[in-house]
């Protein structure tokens, strides 16, 4: 096994087992601390992929800002941190069964597919990944479109946030 | 390649060379030699924040017109390790109803968030932990983890002064973030990279700090704010929440906070040189002339970054001990109704100048006018809104009417 390989596995364990604990913890802000392990996890992934930039923004914007703002939502306004109800509805023998069908069913197309058993194409030394990145969010024949749209989205959300803000003073 | 000229890689290739001499695969003994390059950072760093301990405590003195720790060793040097030793002795004490586990990682998470920064900082050419092309979105990622501490720390203490500091806490860090990212962003668009290592070679010929002032400000003001210290020290005011997020914590665990705390001054202080005074180097083309070819040396370069860290150090220094505490609603306000705005329009300016001014030749020159023209423009409107608020003050006063008339 290569060191890669070692830390992938370590890693996913951790992914998997911190996502367990998340929705099986009756604490929420426990369950919101299980939650920036995983997160972390996969930002650990990210890193694996050689994909940093990715990596640093998934720490910097679920870890810095959602999940923080997550435990700071449940401290403001929750008394009781602890939840009293079940932990499980009627439903959770059909989830079970969606969830294991869906996994078996990515598993299965995942599969057939060849990258599953290949290696990793090196990137080329010298290759900027993040410069790479940069060009095709504003190149017309890549992602501007999206991008622009997205940006837009965001604008939007922000002048509601604002306007909403604004509105409940009167 | 001599000792004198790439230390670290000279010695990483001989301990590779002994571990693959023991039958080691070529692989293995590299995870094995870079785990000990890991130490060896944690290590230094950990070394710089002992001797930080000595620093805070003799500058704060002067500041007081104290003199401060001076009875043990030369110069009171030694007394890190009486206050290391006291730490370690003293009883450790888990507040009732404190929930454990989250109470005993915090301060473990509050220094190690100072620790991964080190990963990144370049002391010298040849010395630095790793060169990552998006090290400035690291140091803000690192910083997440600042913050999520401080709310670990203040949740589970189950103390009302220390939730109350982890919020006011998560309050400011939140706020600072944007400005704090805006002015890394300027270094960042002057430099073309994010690697901390081309940034400091961009200033070989000019510092950034002549390049951009302003930005140099909005960095240490938002730092400040991010390392939590005085005039934002909102999350442990004394006077009025006692020692907020850390008031349950003793001995070793406070200590940690304490060296991560300094650490962490010291750290934001070698930033402030690589961003804006040109890291290890930056001597102004100096180091291209032969009888100054030495300045090109790891171990000079070095030395040339921890001085430039410790006067950054010291001015955060300066200015926790000369500056009252800011009030909550001031704080807010100063950010998101000054600092956010300035920093969007600073940004898009040295955006614009950068690309504008490039090819001509008063490129500096044009950046450092910019900056002051904008500065004036700033401070006139600023000046014209107070006059406008204190007329209208005055016009609105209404008599107080004297006691005695009832």
């Amino acid at each position: 096994m290569t060191p890669d390989q070692v830390i992938f596995i370590l890693c996913a364990a951790v992914i998997v087992v911190t996502a367990i604990m998340v929705v099986t913890s009756p604490n929420l802000i426990h369950a919101a601390l299980w939650l920036i392990a995983t997160l972390f996890g996969v930002a650990i992934l990210y890193a694996l992929l050689q994909a940093g930039f990715l990596a640093l923004v998934q720490v910097v914007i679920y870890i810095g800002a959602i999940a923080i703002l997550f435990i700071f939502a449940v401290m403001l306004t929750r008394r009781e941190m602890r939840d009293k109800g079940p932990q499980l509805n009627k439903n959770w023998a059909l989830a079970a069964i969606l969830a294991v069908l869906t996994f078996g069913g990515l598993f299965y197309i995942l599969s057939g597919w060849s990258g599953f058993s290949g290696k990793a194409a090196e990137i080329p030394a010298g290759m900027d990944t993040l410069r790479n990145l940069g060009f095709a969010l504003v190149s017309p024949d890549a992602y501007l479109l999206p991008f622009e749209v997205a940006s837009i989205l965001l604008l939007a959300a922000l002048i509601g946030a604002i306007y909403i803000a604004s509105a409940s003073k009167k | 390649m001599t000792f004198w000229n790439d230390p670290i890689n000279l010695i990483s290739e001989w301990l590779r060379g002994i571990f693959m001499g023991w039958g080691m695969a070529a692989n293995l003994a590299m995870v094995i030699t870079n785990i000990i390059g890991i130490f060896v950072i944690i290590l230094f760093a950990m070394a710089i924040a002992i001797f930080l301990v000595w620093v805070e405590r003799k500058v704060v003195a002067r500041f007081q017109d104290r003199l401060g720790p001076n009875r043990i060793g030369p110069f009171g040097l030694f007394q890190p390790f009486a206050d290391i030793v006291k730490l370690i002795i003293k009883e450790d004490i888990t507040p009732e109803g404190a929930d454990k586990l989250i109470f005993n990682m915090a301060p473990v998470i509050s220094l190690a968030s100072v620790i991964l920064i080190w990963a990144v900082v370049p002391l010298a050419s040849q010395i630095y932990g790793v060169d990552i092309n998006v090290a400035v979105l690291y140091l803000v990622a690192a910083g997440a983890f600042g913050t999520l501490s401080v709310i670990m720390a203040g949740w589970s203490s189950n103390n009302k002064y220390a939730l109350i500091g982890a919020f006011r806490m998560v309050a400011t860090m939140i706020s600072y973030e944007i400005p704090m990212v805006v002015a890394l962003l300027i270094p960042t668009i002057i430099a073309g990279t994010m690697s901390l290592k081309e940034i400091s070679n961009a200033q070989n010929g000019i510092w950034f700090a002549f390049l951009s002032p302003l930005g140099l400000l909005l960095f240490v003001i938002s730092a400040i704010a991010e390392l939590g210290r005085s005039p934002f020290d909102l999350n442990e005011a004394e006077s009025e929440i006692v020692a907020g997020f850390h008031i349950e914590y003793t001995g070793m665990k406070f200590g940690l906070f304490y060296a991560g705390e300094l650490l962490h001054a010291f750290t934001f202080g070698g930033f402030m040189a690589v961003f804006f005074f040109g890291g290890y180097g930056g001597f102004f083309g100096l180091e291209k002339l032969a009888a100054f070819s030495w300045l090109s040396n790891p171990f000079i370069q070095m030395v040339v970054f921890l001085i430039k860290a410790l006067i950054g150090y010291w001015v955060i220094m300066w200015i926790k001990y000369s500056m009252p505490r800011i009030r909550i609603d001031h704080m807010l306000a100063f950010n998101w109704k000054f600092l956010t705005p300035l920093a969007f329009v600073l940004l898009m300016m040295t955006a614009l100048l950068d690309k504008l001014l490039a090819p001509t030749n008063f490129y500096v020159s044009g950046m450092f006018i910019s900056n002051l023209l904008f500065a004036w423009i700033v401070i006139e409107i600023l000046r014209s809104r107070s006059k406008q608020e204190r007329a209208h003050d005055i016009e609105h006063a209404e008599p107080v009417e004297l006691a005695a008339h009832h």
